[in-house]
């Protein structure tokens, strides 16, 4: 009679399991279907329109407060410079948390694009941090707390863009720097950022995320031969609040032309749903089957014993 | 009944009156002041007469608003026989903040509205000029139109004061 409800226990128990090991990872999946918020913002960078001013560079400097450039933001011979051998252009640092870069294209001629933080929907930085530094603010901005962060620099690891920075200089106090969308001090007050409001030439366009990917595609559409028909960022990497558009191929304007439109967190996803589970069921399911073995080993010795004692008694006599 | 109709009459011949006034009173200016939104650089002072002896047509920079017709092959299904409208001046129809939530706001409700990718005033004076100065060799360069401003020197950080302060902080 006992060993029926055993066996009944272990049954349950067993499918109980499998069920919330099932449940688990589609949990997590569903978690992972986040497509960013629904009013939140964006800028749409047009690199046909881009002039190469670098006003965008003078603008982020102002309004963030950041240290007096080396050359001045007039100066284009910053175009020149590159980096690693020549391979690699100018990027976003502690001191800029924007650059402007030119490429010489084959058949558009010069190119310039714009680099800073593009704001993803679902970023590497956030899901990478440990301390939970990163915020993706419902405007569409990722935000961090500097006061927070251990200067690990695990997110510069993640960020699939190479965005942020590390304040090297500091000795005191480093922190990661990079682009907030100018969430302080613009965005939260429904303004455009710095950069947007100064480019002359409205390379970038400041609107709601979901209203720029239709005007992205309309000026694919009615522009024929202008662009090429992708919108970059509509969906690289779960979708990202910048998107860009470009006469030539992004790969030629130094993107990352496979970088797979799954977020980085997907990749460790599946992995990471089964760590509470692990903890919290497996430790209960263990020790129940460590105790109802332990039981009928004792029990079997008990009987066992009791048999031999008969036995013994029996050849005593 | 018939004070009712003469009243009818009188105010129709005198809209009339008025919109012929104000057509004329709206002829092409030889000058025009672009400078509604100068800070870091001086207004422009746009030689209107000696542009429209330049360019081809009205339509060239004014699109449709002058009634001349239009030959742009995205604006002709509706404006090709459009009126002159009220005021033909850049600002009428760009928006000087085109990124203000109220526009932006706009934007996304007005689903009907064609224009969804309209310029702001800034982005439409430097696509025209800049855009047809490519074309026809004339000047492209920031300051060879308007001159910069003390304030848009220091915001370039173009002077060499600001540029030899160069601290590297950090902070």
């Amino acid at each position: 009679m006992s060993g029926i409800s055993r066996r009944r226990f272990l049954a349950a128990s067993v499918a109980g399991c499998t069920a919330t090991a099932l449940a688990g990872p589609r949990k997590a999946l569903a978690s992972g279907s986040f497509t960013g918020y629904p009013d939140s913002m964006g800028v749409l960078v047009d690199l046909t329109r881009c002039i190469g001013c670098r006003s965008c560079e003078a603008a982020c400097n102002k309004e963030q407060q950041l240290p007096a450039p080396d050359r001045p933001f007039d100066d284009k011979s910053v175009f020149d410079e590159t980096f690693h051998g020549g391979t690699q252009k100018r990027r976003t640092d502690e001191n800029a948390y924007t650059v402007v870069n030119r490429y010489d294209t084959k058949d558009a001629g010069p190119v310039y694009r714009k680099v800073q933080c593009n704001h993803c929907s679902e970023p590497a930085c956030l899901s990478s941090c440990f301390v939970n530094a990163y915020t993706k603010t419902p405007e569409g901005a990722v935000i961090y707390k500097g006061n927070v962060c251990v200067g690990c620099r695990t997110c510069m690891v993640a960020c699939p863009f190479h965005v942020p920075a590390y304040s090297y200089s500091s000795a005191i106090d480093p922190v990661v720097k990079k682009c907030i969308f100018c969430y302080e001090t613009r965005l939260k007050k429904g303004l455009p950022p710095a950069c947007v409001d100064i480019c002359p030439q409205e390379a970038l366009t400041f609107g709601k995320r979901k209203d720029l990917i239709k005007i992205g595609q309309q000026r694919i559409q009615t522009n024929p031969g202008r662009y090429v028909n992708h919108l970059y960022g509509e969906k690289e990497l779960g979708g990202t609040s910048w998107m860009y558009l470009s006469s030539v191929p992004f790969e030629e304007v130094g993107f990352d032309p496979t970088p797979g439109n799954e977020p980085i967190i997907n990749h460790v996803k599946d992995f990471l749903g089964t760590v509470p589970m692990v903890l919290a069921i497996w430790p209960a399911m263990f020790t129940g089957f460590h105790l109802l073995a332990k039981k009928q080993a004792d029990h079997d010795d008990h009987e066992h014993d009791a048999e031999k004692q008969h036995g013994d008694e029996g050849g005593e006599q | 009944m018939s004070a009712k109709l003469i009243l009818t009459t009188l105010t129709m011949v005198l809209t009339f009156i008025t919109v012929g006034n104000l057509a004329q009173a709206a002829d092409m200016p030889d000058q025009v002041s672009i400078d509604a939104m100068s800070v870091l650089f001086e207004g422009v002072e746009f030689d209107h007469a000696m542009h429209t002896e330049l360019g081809e047509d009205c339509s060239a920079c004014h699109h449709h608003a002058t009634g001349t017709g239009t030959t742009d092959e995205r604006c002709v299904s509706c404006h090709a026989n459009s009126d002159e409208v009220a005021s033909v001046g850049c600002r009428s129809c760009h928006a000087s903040e085109p990124f203000s939530a109220e526009h932006i706001n706009r934007k996304s409700e007005e689903i009907y509205k064609f224009h969804i990718d309209m310029p702001g005033l800034k982005a439409a004076y430097h696509w025209n000029c800049i855009g047809c100065h490519e074309e026809m060799d004339g000047p492209t360069g920031c300051q060879d139109c308007h001159a910069r401003t003390p304030e848009g020197d220091a915001f370039y950080h173009s002077d060499a004061s600001s540029a030899s302060t160069s601290g590297k902080s950090g902070h």
